[in-house]
């Protein structure tokens, strides 16, 4: 099967390419880039005016599966992955049970490959149990198919037993996702500390406790010479943090979420449960750091953190409500818009942090538009302009504080190893 | 004179002019209490309930009476937190309130937030009694009653007050009514106990409470919860007694008329002496009984009701 995208801006940031080509496809790899390609044989589509970019990576999604089957299941997240534009999604491991053991890897990478939608990387979780006590069998875990380890499910308190993960995971060279928080500090807390906090009469956390841990836990990396990637960056000092440690050559990666350089912690205002999330919004003063790490690289790559929760989780009191909101559908549009059209981060820049970066941090074979890469491929519409609806989403949650946003830019289409999973919205 | 609006949640959005018509109105029902029959029909026929999810027999009390003396109906429902246990959302459990054709619905949570969301979901007025660190705007009001009435005026006032700002929703709702009058407010407590950027809400802070105390006219004394020790936010009862708590020697600093204010229920020999407690200067009985008139008046305006009519209860009763 052959298949040619005609005519598109092709912008490929891993080999510096941006210009009007064409791009053909045979056999689920990229065969050919190039000007006025002609093949009798291939299908062809014609996508003036389109952006034709890697398949977009979202490296820290929630399945939700096994456990929490009516927040979201594999199936259904996939789904959302494809209509956001989303070719992989790699998977946090606060599942029930635990994605600490063999099991639970087997059994999501196998749903995932059943859906034959987005491809599904799992992150095992780092301790067993995720409790911070023990490490998990990290070699047989890997070996069945992690392709990271996080303690996103709970971080990790105790220094030693974080040195030591450190130290057992650099036989693998993978990198170690922190969710970075002393929980000591966060305690019962709720949004971030501030004047909102103040007025709302709310618990807030310190943004301190987000910074002291991303420096612990590079310290232990740059101490061990492992790679660590510093999940969901939301406050100014992570940044500085991150940004010194990697003018020190420490093998520091960064991500930070959409929700973060778009809204405040003013959003908390009304009490609204979706603007619950941990790390929580910061300040205005956090969203200009943030715009200026993604510009000069400190921060490496945008990630949704894409969290599903059902009514009974979000529908409650702000103090009882579940942390967390949903972005796989929303991540590109809210990029484009905050980003590229504000003029922050031009749009090769914006793409390589949506594919090309994450791909290279998880060691994925991806995210890029490479002679004989996987056609893995993300068309994207930039000047679409609509209101976020959350009625129509794929995912089976809708907690998004991004309901009716006026955004521009959407997924055209999107293709994985190169079968067309989704046009113009709809899955195919 | 009326207020237009349905609920009170706060006086963060109250404008100076409401509170003003809503002491106006507590002072022609506080003229009631002195009469025989402390009752008018004012709000005969209406149904108001007291939906409280924290325990609280004061502030209760004073609701209960204040729509009994107004002829409403009043029911009284304590949910405990075992309900949510068993499932029952908070949601839920207010639209059973509602079902009973409630008016108004007076609501205590240990949540902040818990009355803004209710005033979304369901048709009742709703009335703020104390939300979580939010706000407790009838207690606000009631401070506001009793210093103008002692002091005949709010305006230019030395207001100083002392203790656990950090979590007190009563703290927030007077910073907002008496910044609003034109007090000068000091806040007085150890900087842990002084939630970030306060200062932007128009108030000075203070850590020495001699120095704050000089010439003051108010001395606000707010209560501590003891537990907040064990989180480290003070270093023991004693120290905070001495560095924070009101006695003789602290009260002789202030304005020799100065008004000595909490909100109950006191720690006596904590925040405050019992010498102070029950001098000439403490009012902290007064404020309990205005607490009334001013609730009286917050669920009559709320319901629509005018201030001038209220002569025209005169001698009625049901």
């Amino acid at each position: 099967m052959k298949l040619i995208l005609s005519a598109g801006r092709v912008i490929d940031p891993a080999n510096k390419v941006n210009d009007i080509l064409d791009l053909l496809i045979e056999d689920g790899k990229i065969k050919k880039v190039g000007k006025g390609i002609k093949d009798k044989d291939a299908e062809i589509i014609k996508v003036n005016g389109k952006i034709v970019a890697p398949g977009l990576i979202d490296m820290h999604v929630h399945l939700r599966e096994p456990g929490f089957e009516y927040k979201e299941t594999i199936a259904s997240g996939v789904r959302a992955a494809v209509k956001g534009g989303f070719t992989s999604v790699a998977c946090m491991p606060n599942t029930e049970p635990v994605m600490d053991n063999t099991a639970v890897v087997e059994l999501v990478i196998s749903k995932g490959k059943k859906e034959k939608l987005a491809n599904v990387f799992p992150i095992a979780s780092i301790s067993k149990g995720a409790k911070g006590e023990e490490i998990s069998d990290i070699g047989m875990l890997i070996k069945c198919g992690a392709i990271a380890l996080s303690d996103d499910a709970a971080p990790i308190m105790n220094a030693e037993i974080m040195r030591r993960a450190f130290e057992y995971i650099k036989q693998f060279d993978l990198p170690i996702i922190t969710h970075c928080e002393d929980k000591n500090m966060t305690a019962d807390c709720v949004m971030n500390e501030s004047f909102s906090s103040t007025v709302l009469g709310l618990r807030g956390m310190a943004s301190a406790a987000e910074s002291i841990m991303v420096y612990r836990n590079i310290a232990l990396a740059d101490y061990i010479g492992a790679p660590v990637h510093i999940a969901h960056v939301s406050c100014k000092e992570s940044v500085e943090i991150i940004r010194w440690a990697k003018k020190q050559g420490i093998r520091v990666t960064a991500e930070t979420a959409p929700h973060y350089f778009c809204l405040t912690d003013a959003a908390v205002k009304n009490y609204d449960t979706n603007t619950k999330m941990n790390p929580p919004l910061r300040t205005a003063e956090d969203v200009l750091a943030l715009k200026a790490a993604l510009k000069d690289d400190t921060l490496d790559c945008i990630a949704s953190d894409h969290a599903p929760h059902g009514r009974t989780d979000k529908e409650l009191e702000f103090n009882y409500a579940a942390f967390g909101i949903i972005g796989l559908e929303t991540m590109l549009a809210l990029t484009l818009t905050e980003l590229v059209h504000k003029k922050i981060l031009t749009l090769e820049k914006a793409i390589e942090k949506l594919s090309y970066s994450p791909a290279k941090i998880l060691r994925l074979n991806r995210g890029t538009l490479s002679l004989g890469a996987a056609a893995d491929i993300s068309v994207i519409d930039t000047e679409k302009e609509y209101t976020i609806d959350t009625g129509k989403f794929e995912s089976k949650s809708k907690n998004s504080p991004f309901n009716g946003w006026k955004v521009k830019g959407e997924a055209f289409m999107t293709i994985i190893d190169g079968n067309i999973k989704m046009k113009e919205g709809k899955i195919l | 004179m009326q207020v237009k609006r349905k609920h009170l949640i706060g006086l963060e959005d109250t404008t100076p002019e409401e509170i003003e018509t809503i002491l106006n109105t507590a002072g022609s029902f506080k003229s009631i209490f002195n009469r025989k029959i402390k009752k008018v029909p004012a709000l005969r026929g209406h149904t108001v309930v007291n939906l409280f999810f924290e325990n609280s027999t004061r502030t209760r009390t004073s609701f209960e009476l204040a729509a009994k003396r107004l002829s409403a109906d009043v029911i009284n429902f304590s949910v405990s937190t075992s309900s949510v246990a068993k499932g029952e959302t908070l949601i839920d459990t207010a639209r059973t309130i509602e079902s009973l054709e409630s008016d108004m619905i007076v609501v205590r949570h240990s949540c902040s937030g818990v009355p803004l969301l209710l005033s979304k979901t369901l048709k009742s007025s709703i009335i703020n009694a104390g939300d979580g660190m939010h706000e407790h705007p009838t207690q606000g009001l009631l401070d506001l009653f009793t210093i103008k009435e002692k002091k005949h005026k709010i305006k230019g006032l030395k207001i100083v007050m002392v203790g656990d700002i950090a979590h007190s929703r009563v703290a927030r709702s007077n910073i907002y009514g008496m910044t609003k009058m034109g007090a000068e407010l000091t806040l007085v407590a150890p900087p842990t106990l002084i939630p970030k950027d306060i200062e932007k809400l128009g108030v000075k802070v203070e850590y020495d409470l001699r120095k704050a105390a000089k010439n003051a006219d108010v001395l606000y004394m707010l209560r501590i919860q003891l537990e907040r020790q064990k989180r480290n936010l003070f270093p023991s009862i004693r120290e905070f007694s001495l560095l924070y708590g009101m006695d003789e020697d602290k009260l002789r600093l202030a304005d020799k008329d100065a008004l000595v204010m909490h909100p109950g229920p006191m720690n006596r020999g904590v925040e405050i002496s019992s010498e102070v407690a029950d001098s000439p200067q403490s009012v902290i009985n007064e404020q309990v009984t205005n607490g009334i008139a001013v609730r009286m008046a917050v669920l009559y305006l709320l319901s629509g009701g005018e201030t001038n009519e209220i002569d025209s209860f005169s001698g009625q009763s049901n």
